[in-house]
Formats: structure tokens, C-alpha cells, sequence
């Protein structure tokens, strides 16, 4: 039998923190607002079918920054949670708060039980198909979790961007102006740099959409007209 | 009996199930629809005449609105055709709860794909799966609890409309024009069968549609005409590359018009 040397429980937290933002940091970054018809989620990504946003119910986004396999593990959960809730309740009762809420305590377990914590941070975001309203739930790797007001920024420079969209971010933008803001920070922080359009993911959770499913992934072309406008 | 997709490699799963049945199943199993075998039959109600035809830029696929048990008409204004998805579109005729349960647990199957693996299913792959999913009713139909239904798309990739019927036992068949099923499904099928040709505009399938819905209903009891006085009208679904949706109330209703009107003259 081996015995493990001791190592105090601030020490043993602290490594792990240190560990999981490490790796967080060395990824691209998403940014996540709100505009007027709901939310824009937005990233830099080089990989067009890898994604770092998407659907996980009617009214629900999600996005994750860190390590991909991860973030993965916890967007099919998400999805699975979801749908299971909404076939054995109904479909207005599958909430983002729960979601979270099921993150948190995944996560939190994860930090402290398992080998390694999980190198991940997501947003889960929400629009509740009234006139205004939206959410968005931003779970750390440790299964903290903040309940965002206006806009988020997370992954590599979160702190960086999340000061340029503090001094930016204005409530009621259109579609446009959000995604052209947003890029614009992504493309300034830390420093200058061209984002080409084929490396921009992003998605919308549009109250306005007529469809049941208000998710919605802007196309390229959309994109463009976005930045054209 | 199981219906695994998801598979073990070294112990851990390989590959993330995009089944939302086998979740239920895995998760849930009271949840989802079942009957033991010495179970004696009982009558439920059961949904009548369903078809569905292709046209020149993809399908319609429409129903009566009756539900009978025994002589008795259970419901007046039940709903037996629905878009599957955003491509495709599913009619059922059959025990009305069990369609209802397999319409919803199809449709959720088809999103839970769509959302788990960010593609949607190919028009072949949902037909197949509707299979698979009639053949594990299998059970229940032997109790008299049968589900036949009729599925229909368009096919992205082919580009063109496809339609598709079923047996109790989960066997699958193209259908090149029109199909129908249900208690009325043989005059409905006369019917089509005069007045059906290639190239129909979505328009005119409509109304080919909704007269032999009501030839049906002149011949079999337990299909449910149009009915002016209580505004009940057969529902019809539209499927084309622009994606699936209820034809609206008042475009059946003006094709009904034109049926009835076209027959007083003659």
C-alpha cells in the first residue's frame, strides 16, 4: 500500500485552480450579450463543424470555452437533461437556471473528487420568449456560477475583454451592431489582429423567431452582412 | 427488445448516443410506452385515413379528423398528420394514444439527433428509424394496438420529395406517387389513383388530397367528412425545399369549397 504525502487542502485547491486556468487560458476566447431580440453568442474559432456554441433546447444556448472534449462531454448531458425533462414534464418547463444548476454541481464534484479537474468555463444562455427578458449562467471549472447581466466574455484574455465590452456595451443593440461590436473586441484584444470571416462562429437565441426553436446559427453570410450594414 | 446505438470501446462508451429512445429507455423506461403479453385487448380509439402524394416541388401528406371505438366517435378533431422535423412529415392511422406517443418520441428522436451530433438525419436514415421504432411496437400491435403510418420528406441531398409506408411489423416501402392507410385508405387510394398525375402543382395536390379524403368518407363509417357547421377540416401538411409546415386552415378550406362545388354542378 502507498501512501500519499500530505499536502494541505488550500495547497491541493489552489493547484487545481491554477491547473484548469492555465488551460482555460490558452484557448480562444467567447463572447456572449445581450441585444435586443434575445442573445448573440460569438467566438473565434478556426474549425467550422468543432463547435464552441450550440443548441441545447428551444430557448437554450450554450457555449464553452477550454478544452474541447470536455466542454463536449457537458453539452451532450445538457442535451440529454434537457430533452429528458421536456418529454417527462413539458417543454416550457425545461429552464437555463436548472441547467446550471446541473453544471454547478457536476463541475464542483468533478473538482474535488476527480483526478483532474475539468479545464472547462460555458455559458448557458436563455431568452424566455416574452417581450424581453434573457439569461445567461456562467459556470466555472470549480461549479461557481454567475448569473451574467448585458454581456460575458470567457476563455483566453477574458479579464481584457470583458473590460473593452464594459466600456462598449450599450442595452438594446440590433443584430448588427452586436456582432459587429463583439468582433470588433474580439479583434482588439489584447492586440490588433484580422479575424477572417470563415473563423467567426456565431448564434443567436432569437425571441422573435417564429419557429418553436429560437437557436439559430448565423451563416457566413450572415455574418458579413452584419459587419457590411 | 434493445436498440442500442451507443457501443462500449475499452470499457467506456464510444461515441455519444444520438438516440433520445434509448435515453428514455436507459433512463426511464417507465416513460415510454409499453404492454405486457397477457394483456387482453380492449377497445381505444383509433385514428382513421391518412395519404400522402408527392407533387412537383415535394409532398402533402393529409388526414381526416376522426378517431372511433367500435361505432362510437372517440373524438371529432383529432390530429393524425404532423411535421417530423424542418423536411419531413409523419400521418398515422392506428390506436390514437400509441400514435401520439410515437409521433411525439419520432419527433423528439429526430431533434435529439439533430442536436447531439449538429447534423440533421438524412431523409433515408429518419425513415429507417421510424422503422426500428414500429418494430419495437411489435408487441402492442399483437394486442390490437397497431401504429401504421405514413412518412414523407424532402430529400436534400436527392432533392426531391419521398414518401414512405409501413406494416405493424416495422417493414419499409417506397412509394413512387401516393400511398394512404387506414380504415378508409382503399377509397382514398381509388381516389388518387383517377385523379393523381406526375407534375401535380402544390396547389392542385391539395385538392387532389382533400377529394379522396372525402370520397373516403363517403365510403367508411369511420372517417370523418369535412364538416362546414363545426368548422372541422381535414389537416394537411406541406413539405417542400423551404421546409415543412400546416397548410393553412383557410387554403383547405377553399379546396374543399372547390371539391364540394365542382360535384353539386355535376
Amino acid at each position: 500500500m502507498s501512501f500519499m504525502p500530505y499536502v494541505a487542502p488550500e495547497q491541493l485547491m489552489k493547484d487545481r485552480s491554477e491547473y484548469a486556468h492555465k488551460g482555460i487560458a490558452r484557448g480562444r476566447s467567447v463572447i456572449g450579450l445581450e441585444f435586443a431580440n434575445g442573445l448573440l453568442f460569438i467566438a473565434e474559432n478556426p474549425s467550422a463543424t468543432l463547435h464552441k456554441i450550440s443548441e441545447i433546447y428551444d430557448q437554450i444556448a450554450f457555449a464553452g470555452v477550454g478544452k474541447y472534449s470536455e466542454f463536449e462531454e457537458l453539452r451532450i448531458a445538457g442535451i440529454r437533461l434537457a430533452d429528458l425533462r421536456g418529454y417527462q414534464y413539458g417543454r416550457e418547463d425545461v429552464k437555463a437556471r436548472d441547467l446550471a444548476n446541473a453544471y454547478s454541481q457536476a463541475l464542483s464534484t468533478i473538482f474535488t473528487q476527480q483526478m483532474k479537474p475539468y479545464e472547462v468555463e460555458i455559458l448557458v444562455g436563455e431568452v424566455d420568449g416574452e417581450v424581453d427578458g434573457a439569461g445567461i449562467y456562467h459556470v466555472l471549472f470549480d461549479g461557481s456560477v454567475s448569473d451574467e447581466q448585458g454581456f460575458v466574455a470567457m476563455g483566453g484574455h477574458a479579464e481584457e475583454l470583458t473590460d473593452a465590452l464594459r466600456d462598449r456595451y450599450q442595452d438594446g443593440w440590433d443584430l448588427p451592431t452586436a456582432v459587429r461590436t463583439a468582433l470588433e473586441v474580439l479583434r482588439t484584444t489584447p492586440e490588433t489582429r484580422e479575424i477572417p470571416p470563415d473563423q467567426i462562429e456565431a448564434a443567436v437565441v432569437d425571441r422573435t423567431r417564429s419557429q418553436r426553436r429560437k437557436f439559430h446559427r448565423l451563416t457566413p453570410a450572415e455574418v458579413s452582412s452584419a459587419l457590411g450594414a | 427488445m434493445t436498440d442500442r446505438i451507443e457501443l462500449p470501446l475499452a470499457g467506456t462508451p464510444f461515441g455519444a448516443s444520438p438516440s433520445f429512445l434509448e435515453l428514455v429507455r436507459r433512463e426511464n423506461p417507465e416513460a415510454i410506452p409499453r404492454v405486457s403479453a397477457d394483456a387482453t385487448p380492449f377497445p381505444v380509439p383509433h385514428g382513421t385515413t391518412v395519404l400522402g402524394l408527392k407533387f412537383a416541388g415535394g409532398i402533402v401528406m393529409a388526414g381526416d379528423r376522426r378517431a372511433t371505438a367500435g361505432n362510437l366517435i372517440a373524438d371529432a378533431k383529432i390530429r393524425k398528420v404532423f411535421a417530423a422535423d424542418d423536411y419531413s412529415a409523419i400521418a398515422i392511422a392506428g390506436a390514437a394514444g400509441q400514435a401520439a406517443d410515437l409521433v411525439k418520441l419520432f419527433q423528439l428522436e429526430l431533434e435529439h439527433y439533430e442536436k447531439i451530433t449538429g447534423d440533421r438525419l438524412s431523409l433515408e436514415g429518419k425513415a429507417n428509424r421510424l422503422a426500428q421504432m414500429i418494430r419495437s411496437n411489435l408487441p402492442m400491435a399483437m394486442q390490437g394496438l397497431v401504429v401504421v403510418p405514413l412518412f414523407g420528406g424532402f430529400d436534400e441531398r436527392k432533392d426531391e420529395g419521398r414518401i414512405f409506408y409501413y406494416d405493424a411489423t416495422g417493414g419499409r416501402w417506397e412509394e413512387d406517387d401516393y400511398q394512404t392507410t387506414g380504415s378508409g385508405g382503399q377509397p382514398a387510394k381509388n381516389s388518387l389513383k383517377k385523379r393523381w398525375h406526375p407534375g401535380l402543382t402544390g396547389d392542385e395536390a391539395l385538392r387532389v388530397a382533400v377529394e379522396a379524403l372525402i370520397d373516403a368518407a363517403d365510403d367508411d363509417s369511420a372517417t370523418g367528412g369535412p364538416d362546414a357547421s363545426r368548422r372541422i377540416w381535414p389537416i394537411a401538411v406541406r413539405v417542400t425545399a423551404d421546409g415543412a409546415a400546416d397548410i393553412p386552415e383557410d387554403q383547405v378550406v377553399a379546396a374543399v369549397d372547390a371539391v364540394l362545388q365542382g360535384r353539386s354542378a355535376s
